[in-house]
């Protein structure tokens, strides 16, 4: 078949076959890609981020400990950046040439990544110099600042509790998406717990700008624009004054003071020494490298992280299992000859009268007394096997807390370690152990750690007489109450009718005959408490202490844990007791000058043996 | 009764009606474009302000040529004006003011014009002149000299100014040339240069040439209607000489046959398809056709083996570097690209409907360049959307099929031909311009007919309308 078309309607067709491909086109840019869009608002958008004022933290009398100051991040936009007077910005910032020439370098190496985007070029530039760039800043198109809070502390206290804010990193904004470069996050302590309250909410305003990458005015009114809000005040439960005092009476000694108000579970101080001083904090880049290697591991909370033998303060633990147990009285009494000795088993005890009842057995802190209490407990008749006395002595143990975490806000909180049969049976074998393999276990060494924010719970405990309220550090408000896990009482498996003989007995180490806690007396107090001496295989004993004042209605219980500090006596009694002093009576008295300032000097530093850490 | 009296009734009102459509559509979108806080579209200190003085001037100049001017005035005219054209084109050469890159502004006054764009006019009608002679046959030597001086004297002094843009349109006379009896060989040739020379460059001269071979055979063998072997023979040949070199393993060869498989198909089916539409196209004895197949083939040899030569010592950077980016050879949005990837992304992002009238973002911030002018089709394609653009190429191919149709039926043959001369410079721009804007040809700078602004293309393409409406409105009165 052959048919032609007329060269009019040739040219007519060829023209429509043209136009059609035109219109095909078209279709396919502007409907089918959709890339197009999102390139033009990349193009013509802007948005400037507002970054809203972080939170103040305020101590439990409304001090602030930590408050935000202005300072600027200068920011660049490459391609907007001719040439331009490289000495003067140097001159201007005190900067090196080579930094700048580095910044540059690396946006030209990226420029096709930032476009017509901004980026850091300095960050945290004080008032001052601030002030000197905005005079210029004329003769350097492409640099703005943006203003930024940093953190100020009035305080020195609390390096650690409050811990630091600093930038967010990649793998940072990978869990955090809703977090951008840029950002500043708190990495540690209460600025870690509660960042979502302290950072609040980033605003933007979005701007068009031309193909110079001038700001042309506002997009559609600002109807875009996110108006930034400010994060909440947080008021802790701490006493910045005593936080301050325990910082100082800790000084040159490796450790941890941690003070809980008992009848409401809130934190007064937590001290780790060595700490993270306040004055590093607001630069926390600069001294990162300082603080990481030094030996002693400022980073380290040890007042939850660190778990170790609680030693005879544990005597309390067993003394009232044995009385809830039915298997110890007030008057139960046992002789000790400078220990126990059963068989190969030799528990060593210092010199006292024999025999003694249960509170002078916590008076003098009478090691054999709990040998028999402990072995009592454990073969008891009631239990068919050690197993099952064991595990219902476990039990108790755990229902004061020990063994696993609190459940505070502390960052971090560890849960310590309390053993289990398992530990035993694979240590002597499954039906090969009694309670006297487990002896130690009477005077809190063995197999036990414990945190010292566990020694303070379980002495806020004694002080309410059988109950506490799970240990927190964030008073609520009306906006964000306090989680209901902090406001419901914790029983221990104890009846509480039996905690005023341990009263009695704390009491009576402080004050009575033979007593251990003699260099805890406070003028004008009535002081209840237990030293402990905790052995380690790492150099001289770890000194331990817990106390809580007065006597009846108490409003403190410390925990102190000197590591290396030798006998409870010598430095954690003297550091809690002063802790206590400090805050119930505000000052000093005259009597306990010299003990304050034997404290202040007392250099343990070197007692401290340096071990290799793992990170 | 009332009809009879008006004889101006019987012009034509489309093509008055798209006009006028176009005109105050680039009007407002050039204002669009330009317009800054609380503007005027009056405010005549503003290219949006002055552009509407163009249109007036326009429109008064379209009124005296329909009703004071008489038709035949521009016959009769005709070498007075295009000599006066050359003679312009030429002082623009000597005393002309240049900008981006060409010299072709002549400031007369206060007004600066462009004499390349009237130029466009006075070649129509010396053309038209020339070809609507009694007897006037393309056949015969003499002929063919006189148009072809016509044609390549402005061709040649606008080529001189560097304004590419406005030369290519003198390329679009040859459709003319074909509807007056030229042979379709030349266009069909014309076509396989541009394919060979663009296959040269961006695969090799051997793909150019294997290509090359194919159209010759399917040529060939459907001339002699065998049109099974044809597909056959020319789809094994492809094949075959596709895998020759690596089948022979020449590394050199290898080199440049870069391209897939199933690229090979689609030159295959191209191939297949340009078939038909050169059927279409030409109508010679089979003699003939054989003998012009082969010179074809012979001259598309040499030329395949001469634009590698040509593109790397002839053309100039500036023209190589267009031709690298439109063939995407080089990806550069930053610099020789930067116009077409910019005007891609205003026209993409316009979508469906597009961001509304003033609301453009790409082309009011400046991203898009020239975007008053040459990319005036970015604020449509970005404020209007794809029915904005829908509606413009309508108007357009609604412009243009009317001049066809009307100069086709013309009795007058001077009228006919000067209507296909309107019709193919207004196709030529609108396909180079829009084309350009949306990344199929090269960028170009040329003018987008009645919508771009520029008092000088305003004038000259209403100009040129108004002409041709008084000539097919005497015309119907024979």
């Amino acid at each position: 078949m052959k048919f032609y078309l007329s060269r009019r309607n040739t040219i007519l067709l060829v023209i429509l076959v043209i136009f059609a491909i035109i219109a095909v086109r078209l279709f396919s840019i502007q409907i089918i890609q959709k890339d197009f869009r999102e390139t033009a608002e990349n193009n013509a958008l802007k948005y400037v981020t507002i970054y809203p004022a972080r939170g103040r933290i305020l101590d439990r009398n409304g001090n602030t400990i930590v408050e935000n100051k202005i300072t600027y991040d200068i920011m660049v936009t490459p391609r907007n950046v001719p040439e331009f007077d490289t000495l003067a910005i140097c001159n201007i910032f005190g900067l090196d040439l080579d930094y700048v020439r580095e910044k540059f370098a690396s946006y030209k190496a990226n420029a096709r990544k930032i476009g017509f985007g901004s980026m850091p070029f300095l960050k945290q530039v004080g008032s001052a110099q601030f002030n000197a760039f905005a005079e210029k800043a004329f003769l350097f198109p492409g640099f703005d600042a943006v203003a930024r809070t940093a953190r100020v502390y009035p305080v020195n206290a609390g390096g650690n509790l409050i811990g630091y804010v600093s930038e967010v990193d990649r793998d940072y904004i990978e869990a955090h998406p809703e977090y951008r470069a840029g950002d500043y996050a708190g990495k540690t302590g209460i600025e870690r717990a509660y960042e979502k309250r302290l950072a609040g909410e980033k605003g933007y305003t979005v701007y068009y700008r031309d193909a110079h990458g001038q700001i042309k005015g506002h997009y559609e009114d600002g109807a875009l624009d996110k108006e930034a809000v400010a994060g909440s005040d947080i008021t802790t439960t701490i006493d910045a004054n005593l936080q301050a005092y325990g910082e100082i009476l800790m000084r040159n000694k490796v450790g941890s003071v941690v003070a809980i108000e008992p009848s409401t579970g809130e934190i007064l101080t937590l001290i780790s020494s060595p700490g993270i001083d306040v004055s590093q904090l607001a630069e926390i880049n600069k001294y990162y490298k300082e603080i990481s290697e030094n030996p002693y591991n400022p980073m380290f909370n040890r007042t939850v992280q660190s778990a170790q033998p609680p030693g005879s303060v544990f005597k309390l633990v067993n003394g009232l299992i044995g009385l809830q147990e039915g298997v110890l009285t007030r008057e139960t009494r046992y002789p000790c000859n400078r220990g126990y000795t059963n068989g190969k088993v030799h528990v060593g005890c210092h010199g006292h009268p024999s025999p003694i009842n249960l509170p002078q057995s916590i008076a003098m802190s009478c090691n054999a007394y709990y040998c028999y209490v402990l072995r009592n407990i454990m073969d008891n008749r009631k239990y068919d096997n050690i197993e099952e006395s064991f595990n219902k002595w476990r039990d108790y143990v755990t229902s004061f807390g020990f063994g696993h975490k609190l459940g505070s806000d502390v960052p971090y909180e560890l849960g310590g370690n309390v053993p289990t049969v398992n530990t035993y049976n694979k240590l002597h074998g499954k039906g090969r152990w009694k309670s006297l393999s487990i002896i130690s276990l009477s005077i809190g060494q063995g197999e036990l750690g414990c945190t010292p924010l566990h020694l303070a719970n379980f002495c806020a405990t004694i002080a309410n007489r059988g109950w506490f309220y799970t240990p927190h550090m964030i008073k609520g408000d009306e906006e964000h109450p306090l989680d209901s896990a902090y406001t419901v009482k914790n029983y221990p498996m104890v009846d509480q009718k039996y905690f005023p003989l341990i009263v009695e007995g704390m009491n009576m180490s402080v004050y009575g005959d033979g007593g251990t806690s003699h260099v805890a007396q406070v003028p004008g107090v009535n002081m209840c408490g237990k030293t402990g001496t905790a052995q380690n295989p790492h150099g001289d004993d770890h000194s331990v202490f817990i106390c809580f004042a007065p006597k009846d209605n108490p409003q403190i219980a410390v925990a102190a844990y000197i590591e290396n500090g030798g006998f409870g006596a010598t430095w954690a009694a003297p550091i809690a007791s002063l802790i206590v002093e400090k805050y119930l009576n505000g000052e000093i008295a005259d009597s306990r000058k010299e003990l304050e300032t034997r404290v202040k000097n007392g250099y343990l530093l070197n007692k401290v043996p340096v071990r290799k850490r793992k990170r | 009764m009332n009809r009879h009296k008006n004889p101006y009734r019987k012009l034509d009102w489309t093509l008055i009606g798209c006009w006028l459509a176009l005109v105050l559509f680039g009007w407002i979108n050039i204002f669009s474009v330009l317009h800054g806080e609380s503007s005027n579209i009056f405010d005549f200190h503003q290219k949006y302000g002055m552009h509407f003085v163009w249109i007036c001037i326009s429109l008064v100049s379209a009124f005296l040529i329909i009703r004071v001017i008489p038709a035949n005035f521009w016959q009769g005219t005709a070498w007075i004006t295009y000599g006066g054209v050359i003679l312009l084109l030429m002082a623009t050469l000597v005393m002309g003011v240049s900008s981006h890159g060409s010299q072709s502004w002549i400031q007369i006054g206060g007004f600066r014009l462009q004499p390349a764009e009237f130029s466009k006019i006075t070649t129509s009608l010396a053309l038209a002149t020339v070809m609507s002679k009694y007897g006037f046959s393309l056949k015969t030597l003499p002929n063919i000299a006189r148009v072809a001086a016509v044609l390549l004297l402005p061709m040649a002094i606008i080529l001189l100014e560097n304004e590419t843009g406005s030369m290519l349109v003198y390329v679009g006379f040859l459709v003319v040339l074909f509807r007056e009896g030229m042979s379709g060989w030349i266009l069909v040739i014309g076509f396989l240069i541009v394919l060979e020379f663009i296959l040269t460059i961006i695969t090799s001269p051997y793909v150019a040439l294997v290509v090359g071979l194919a159209v010759f055979l399917m040529i060939w063998f459907f001339k002699k209607d065998q049109y099974l072997l044809g597909v056959l023979v020319t789809t094994l040949t492809v094949v075959a000489l596709a895998f020759l070199p690596k089948l022979l393993e020449i590394e050199a060869v290898a080199a440049v046959n870069p391209l897939p498989a199933e690229t090979w198909l689609a030159i295959i089916l191209s191939v297949v398809a340009l078939f038909y539409i050169i059927r279409i196209i030409i109508r010679s004895p089979r003699k003939t056709f054989e003998r012009n197949a082969f010179i074809v083939l012979l001259c598309g040899v040499l030329f395949v083996l001469s634009v590698q030569f040509f593109y790397s010592h002839v053309l100039q950077d500036h023209q190589r570097n267009r031709i690298d980016v439109f063939l995407g050879l080089v990806d550069d949005p930053k610099g020789v690209g930067y116009n077409l990837h910019q005007s891609m992304v205003a026209i993409g992002s316009g979508g469906f409907a597009g961001k509304g009238f003033m609301n453009g973002t790409q082309t009011s911030l400046g991203y898009v360049p020239e975007q008053e002018t040459d990319f005036i089709f970015c604020t449509i394609g970005e404020e209007w959307g794809f029915l904005g653009a829908l509606f413009i190429l309508a108007l357009y191919l609604t412009i243009i099929f009317r001049i066809i149709i009307l100069a086709d039926r013309a009795k007058d043959s001077f009228t006919r031909i000067y209507g296909y001369c309107v019709a193919m410079c207004i196709a030529v721009h609108i396909v180079i311009n829009i084309g350009m804007t949306i990344g199929l040809m090269p960028v170009i700078g040329i003018p987008l007919p009645f919508l771009s602004y520029g008092g000088s293309a305003m004038l000259a393409f209403t100009a040129m309308l108004a002409i041709f409406i008084k000539l097919a409105f005497e015309d119907r009165k024979i």
